[in-house]
């Protein structure tokens, strides 16, 4: 296989407190594909968003990437100087965030933090750093791009500035966008669109994408694959049909059966019982035993491994270790 | 805009009329005007005459009205004690206290900045930690005992600097005399505007480290590191605008109170200005000159309100508010 445009490896994150260490994210594995768009699922405080911030090196302080490895395109950048850094930062790492209202500062306009991120990274006049502005928010749909550039960005509602921000994300050309909770914030009317737009202007750049999110639609309708993390650790990563058709984790399990359907009906939707564990009562072997409904002796003393599946699929679960031949070649 | 220009200003009339007010019943309530004018063997004849001469016994609303138009023309009368036209009196004051003011505002202005960013920047070096901990001192220590301890150090042991006064000055124009061009001139000015400055350097100081440090928590400065922008960038163009706005308000007033509050500063350091003409005028109740002062005090206090407000607009588009609503 090709060597992945970004590959994490045992990534740990620690946040010392006062009350001892917190591990927010505990031997995390995965890689993403040239192109591909990677979904991150997990309930809130799951680790998806501190994936990110690691992979970017925007970890708030005292938090700390403790452990592991991450490289990109075969160059490790968590050891990075902060000047070196920053260089990736925007030019080959683009990010957009959660909370379109509050990402972009209301004192510039919008021409001015395009311009700005764009002579950073690229050694281009003003004049073509604003052409180049103009076309990248003609692309992300903003009509009359040319006039609303030299708008603030108190001037656009919620879904415009979401897009003003995708064409901040993507304005020097990066290889990998990490995807924060794109539409939280935004009207469900307009979340759909605000995906679509991000998801062509990727698959046309070429650059992949880490999509971190909460909703299984969105995941189903775009990503290529999905990790699925629980209490900092990675449960189950495949084919995003494989895992939300096949579901071999569980937690993935219970995940997927909470999805109501228009197909059946019933009076209650279907919950995993319980809660995730807070990340300093995480408990030992499986972070996922107490909850689990297939729970059995050792799933309360060992840590699970991923388990390779075939297919690009890994499973940490203590269920499928030694039967990986039965399903390996699907 | 201009709509918003002509409230304020229309405001700032009423305000001014307020204060005219104010000082005029100082006239009618401080003491007789007629005794201060007359000698004691005048005759209860001779006092009504006068009395009815200056237009004393006419209507309130009448003398009132009188007042705010010889005031409009910077007619303040004659000071009772110096016998000299008020409004030559304050004039020939005024600069020695404009440039003290402007001096000490200037100085705590880009050194409040300065040490709140860097203070905000490096949280936890010990250089923040020492500004941290002297500028509780400046906040602290009343105005007066920092002139004598400055005088003490600077003019009475170490001999450096002047103790007192304006040192040489040099007319610019017809009425203006300045210190500036002087080597004595500019070292009078050292000591008395630290003194008068500190304690706003120190308020400007701990109000951007504050300011800064709720900014850089904010999403569009992370937005802004994400985006690879570097750390002058983020600090400087993105964060310390933001951190203006309310800085702007604040030094604003605070240039006000710089220059009605300097009274305390030109007594300890007899420094010839406005201050120490009004201390004057009230240890001999020279209600015309009290009366102009407080008109001046509140008319600059109105005009440095105005250009704040102003400048409000400038650095905040949101503000803006007559063109968003015609574009969305």
């Amino acid at each position: 296989m090709a060597e992945p445009l970004l590959s994490v490896r045992d990534l740990i994150v620690e946040f010392p407190t006062r009350r001892g260490t917190l591990r927010a994210l505990d031997k995390v594995s995965f890689d993403i594909q040239e192109g591909e768009v990677l979904g991150m699922v997990g309930e809130s405080g799951a680790g998806k968003s501190i994936t990110g911030a690691a992979i970017i090196g925007l970890i708030e302080p005292p938090g700390r990437i403790a452990g592991g490895e991450i490289w990109l395109r075969g160059q490790r950048i968590d050891n990075l100087s902060p000047e070196a850094m920053r260089r990736i930062r925007g030019k080959r790492i683009g990010m957009v965030f959660q909370d379109p209202l509050t990402s972009l500062n209301p004192l510039y306009t919008v021409a001015q933090q395009l311009i700005e991120t764009i002579r950073t990274h690229m050694d281009i006049s003003e004049k073509a750093a604003r052409a180049r502005a103009v076309a990248l928010l003609d692309r992300v749909g903003i009509p009359a791009a040319a006039r609303r550039i030299d708008d603030y960005p108190h001037h656009f509602s919620g879904g415009m500035r979401q897009r003003v921000v995708i064409a901040l994300a993507l304005c020097a050309e990066p290889e990998l966008v990490l995807a924060d909770e794109p539409t939280t914030a935004l009207d469900v009317s307009v979340q759909a669109q605000i995906i679509d737009v991000l998801k062509e202007i990727c698959a046309e750049r070429g650059a992949a994408v880490m999509l971190i999110t909460h909703d299984m639609g969105v995941i189903a309708e775009t990503a290529d694959r999905v990790a699925v993390l629980y209490a900092g650790r990675l449960a189950e990563i495949g084919p995003v049909r494989e895992v939300i058709t096949a579901a071999e984790h569980p937690y993935t399990q219970g995940l997927m059966g909470s999805i109501p359907t228009l197909t059946q009906t019933s009076d209650r939707l279907v919950q995993i019982p319980g809660s995730m564990p807070r990340l300093n009562a995480i408990p030992q072997g499986c972070a996922f035993n107490p909850r689990c409904p297939k729970v059995f002796d050792r799933c309360r003393v060992d840590r699970p491994e991923a388990i390779d599946r075939g297919g690009r699929r890994r499973v940490a679960c203590w269920l499928y270790d030694g039967v990986k031949q039965e399903a390996g070649n699907v | 805009m201009l709509a918003f220009i002509i409230r304020r200003v229309l405001q700032s009339v009423l305000v001014m009329l307020v204060v005219a007010l104010v000082s005029f019943s100082l006239f009618r309530f401080v003491g007789d005007p007629i005794s201060s004018m007359v000698g004691q063997e005048a005759s209860i004849a001779d006092r009504a005459a006068l009395r009815d001469a200056l237009g004393l016994n006419d209507p309130f609303l009448i003398q009132f009205a009188r007042f705010v138009g010889d005031a409009v023309q910077g007619n303040f009368g004659i000071s009772y004690r110096l016998q000299q036209p008020v409004m030559e009196l304050i004039m020939s004051r005024l600069p020695a206290t404009l440039e003290l003011a402007l001096v000490s505002g200037i100085v705590a202005f880009i050194f409040g900045v300065g040490f709140g960013v860097y203070t905000a920047l490096r949280r936890k070096g010990w250089a923040s930690n020492t500004i941290m901990t002297v500028s509780l001192i400046g906040v602290s220590l009343p105005t007066f005992l920092i002139g004598v301890l400055l005088i003490w150090v600077f003019a009475v042991e170490l001999q450096w600097l002047p103790s007192f006064g304006r040192g040489e000055v040099v007319s610019v124009g017809s009425w203006w005399r300045t210190g500036f061009l002087t080597h004595s001139g500019r070292l009078s000015l050292i000591l008395p505007a630290i003194t008068l400055g500190l304690y706003q350097m120190t308020l400007i100081m701990r109000l951007v480290r504050a300011e800064m440090l709720e900014v850089l928590r904010t999403d569009y400065i992370k937005f802004a590191r994400a985006r690879g922008l570097t750390n002058r960038a983020v600090h400087f163009g993105h964060a310390l605008k933001n951190t203006m706005v309310p800085v702007i308000t604040i030094t604003g007033l605070q240039l006000g109170s710089i220059i009605a509050f300097a009274i305390i500063t030109e007594t300890v350091f007899q420094w010839p200005g406005v201050g120490a003409l009004f201390i004057n005028s009230v240890r001999f109740v020279d209600v015309p000159v009290m009366a102009a002062y407080l008109m001046l005090i509140a008319l600059i206090f109105v005009v440095i309100n105005l250009i704040v407000d102003l400048l409000y607009y400038a650095v905040d588009p949101r503000l803006r508010v007559d063109r968003a609503k015609t574009r969305h």
